[in-house]
């Protein structure tokens, strides 16, 4: 019955709203890849552009050349492998770090009163919408051998030395936790907002300790929470370049500066194409994972709701 | 019984909030350091601002940077709006699931990826067809629209899942067209996502570093690609300043914001 009014919209209007959208991302999305996808498969040339062209024309015939240069190197070459490990480590261990610390946090303002609930929301946000850039940079005068946490730990007599954390992986674990934590932040604390107090009261009535309350009770009820939150920390961890390139060493290897490299520095175009197909290959398993969660929350949730 | 321990509590968020806001802090109070080595304080200053006022590279980059934002978010919106009304109206359509993936792919795939691939595709196009003859606003606009229109989607696409379409549905009955029930009902009830989304998309384009290295031509520089030419080096202090204003604007922004939307849920 609800569907019966929609009716109106003749099959030609529909396509008519659906097609120029999905012409524009069919153009801008879908085509761009796709030439990825085949410049990957080119050689390098002298020249604009500088690779060869996959099909020729010549004494009458069309000749293809598949070339498998860049696929051969990045196979071949320990550090293409040693690059991809090293990212899903990095952004691993940075989503880890996250949920550690973003947990409590969430926890404890989804349990304050609304008022400064509101404010201390406020307070995640407000990072959220500043630079990242700039809050980047921050850490550099943070970090350095003369920076500010230096001076601090030197003055208090902690240590007798400057640390030496700029321009290390350690630096790069700081500055992704720091950028990507509201991400993690945000949506636990919309999941645990939600959660239902009483369930905890009966959990407590029944005996239960407030660990094993939480551990029972809270921790898996906020479960899509946090895997909704460790996506949007690990998916763009894996690929960031900013972040590694101000703060890392030139040994932090991550997958978002090979490629950067390869196309500026190197200006080997078909390589950075080959690592970034592979890249992009790599990415679709976490994205599976993502979408079957989503949709299993949104399944449990109109479960729920009957 | 269920209260959580106000020690324990405390600390947490003592903790978690020093970590998101010490970064910041040392920015603002550094941005007045008279000193050119950031790391010693010498006494306050306000030289930093004049040197930021008084430098032509960083103010033409941050004039084309805001022409492109708002063109993007503008743009963002549009598109943004109409994908979601497709997503939530049209039902399952030939190629649903290409046309879901393809819209939300940006937001999982790596700027680099981005900027590569649609760097390749203007090469491609300019040997074919001599157009565009350069990269500049053009490219940069169309990179941070393919970013953007996925996030605004997201957020549009939810607020029309939730609306509720009885008013829709009776202005069909008596008579409107669809694009009429869209513009009469649909849209000015989910003005607040609007917003939001416009916002959204502004601020992403304003901070893009990757996309806009790739696509950027010669004269034009975009902000955040001048920031991070000059700092991923060392510490500029007039950095410092910018970043100064830039969270003095958007706190302001986002307090604003939030005091008007606290304000409306309490008259509903």
């Amino acid at each position: 019955m609800k569907n019966l009014s929609w009716r109106k919209l003749l099959p030609a209007g529909r396509t008519l709203v659906v097609a120029p959208t999905f012409l524009w991302l069919i153009l801008v999305l879908l085509v761009p890849f796709l030439l990825v996808f085949k410049i990957s498969f080119a050689d390098l040339d002298f020249g604009v552009p500088p690779y060869t062209p996959l099909a020729q024309f010549a004494d009458e015939s069309i000749s293809f050349v598949l070339n498998l240069r860049g696929y051969i190197l990045l196979f071949s070459d320990n550090l293409y492998l040693a690059t991809y490990l090293s990212s899903l480590k990095m952004a691993a261990v940075t989503t880890l770090c996250c949920v550690l610390i973003g947990y409590p946090v969430a926890y404890y303002i989804a349990r304050s009163s609304p008022a400064v609930r509101n404010l201390l929301l406020l307070a995640v946000i407000l990072p959220f919408w500043t630079s990242m850039l700039l809050r980047v940079y921050a850490w550099v005068g943070i970090l350095r051998n003369d920076g500010l946490l230096n001076s601090v730990l030197l003055w208090l007599g902690v240590i007798d030395a400057p640390l030496e954390i700029y321009r290390t992986d350690l630096a790069v674990y700081i500055g992704l936790v720091y950028a990507y934590l509201p991400f993690f932040i945000l949506p636990l604390y919309a999941n645990l907002v939600k959660l239902n107090v009483r369930l905890l009261e009966a959990a407590y009535d029944l005996g239960a300790r407030p660990w094993s309350a939480f551990l029972r009770v809270t921790l898996p009820l906020s479960m899509p929470g946090v895997i909704a939150g460790a996506m949007l920390v690990f998916i763009p961890s894996v690929g960031e370049y900013v972040i590694p390139e101000m703060l890392g060493g030139a040994d932090t290897l991550m997958m978002g500066r090979i490629m950067w490299n390869e196309f500026f520095n190197n200006a080997d175009w078909p390589m950075a194409a080959a690592v970034t197909c592979v890249m992009v290959l790599l990415l679709i398993i976490p994205l599976i994972l993502f979408q079957y969660s989503q949709m299993r929350q949104i399944e449990s949730q109109r479960g729920g709701r009957s | 019984m269920t209260k959580p321990n106000p020690w324990l509590r405390a600390l947490v968020l003592l903790l978690g909030f020093g970590f998101l806001y010490v970064p910041i802090l040392f920015l603002v109070v550094f941005s007045f350091n008279d000193s050119a080595i950031m790391t010693s304080w010498s006494g306050f200053s306000l030289r930093w601002y004049e040197s930021l006022f008084q430098d032509k590279v960083l103010l033409s980059a941050a004039r084309l940077s805001f022409l492109v934002a708002f063109l993007t978010a503008t743009t963002a919106l549009v598109l943004g709006t109409w994908a979601g009304y497709v997503l939530t109206r049209m039902g399952r359509f030939k190629g649903f699931a290409l046309y879901i993936g393809l819209i939300s792919a940006p937001l999982v795939i790596p700027e680099v990826v981005l900027g590569i691939s649609l760097l390749l595709m203007f090469v491609e196009l300019n040997s074919f067809l001599g157009w565009p003859e350069q990269n500049g606003v053009f490219t940069i606009w169309v990179g941070h629209v393919v970013l953007c229109t996925a996030y605004a989607t997201v957020i549009l696409q939810s607020r029309m899942r939730e609306l509720d379409r009885s008013q829709e549905e009776a202005a069909l009955d008596l008579g409107a067209t669809p694009l009429k029930a869209f513009f009469m009902i649909v849209l000015p009830s989910i003005t607040p996502a609007l917003m939001a989304a416009w916002l959204l998309a502004f601020t992403l384009s304003l901070d893009d570093v990757v996309i806009a290295s790739f696509l950027s031509g010669p004269g034009f520089t975009t902000l955040p690609v001048e920031v991070f030419s000059r700092v991923r080096l060392g510490l500029k202090p007039e950095i410092n300043a910018l970043a100064t204003l830039f969270i003095l604007v958007v706190g302001a922004f986002v307090v604003v914001a939030n005091r008007l939307q606290v304000r409306r849920e309490r008259r509903a």
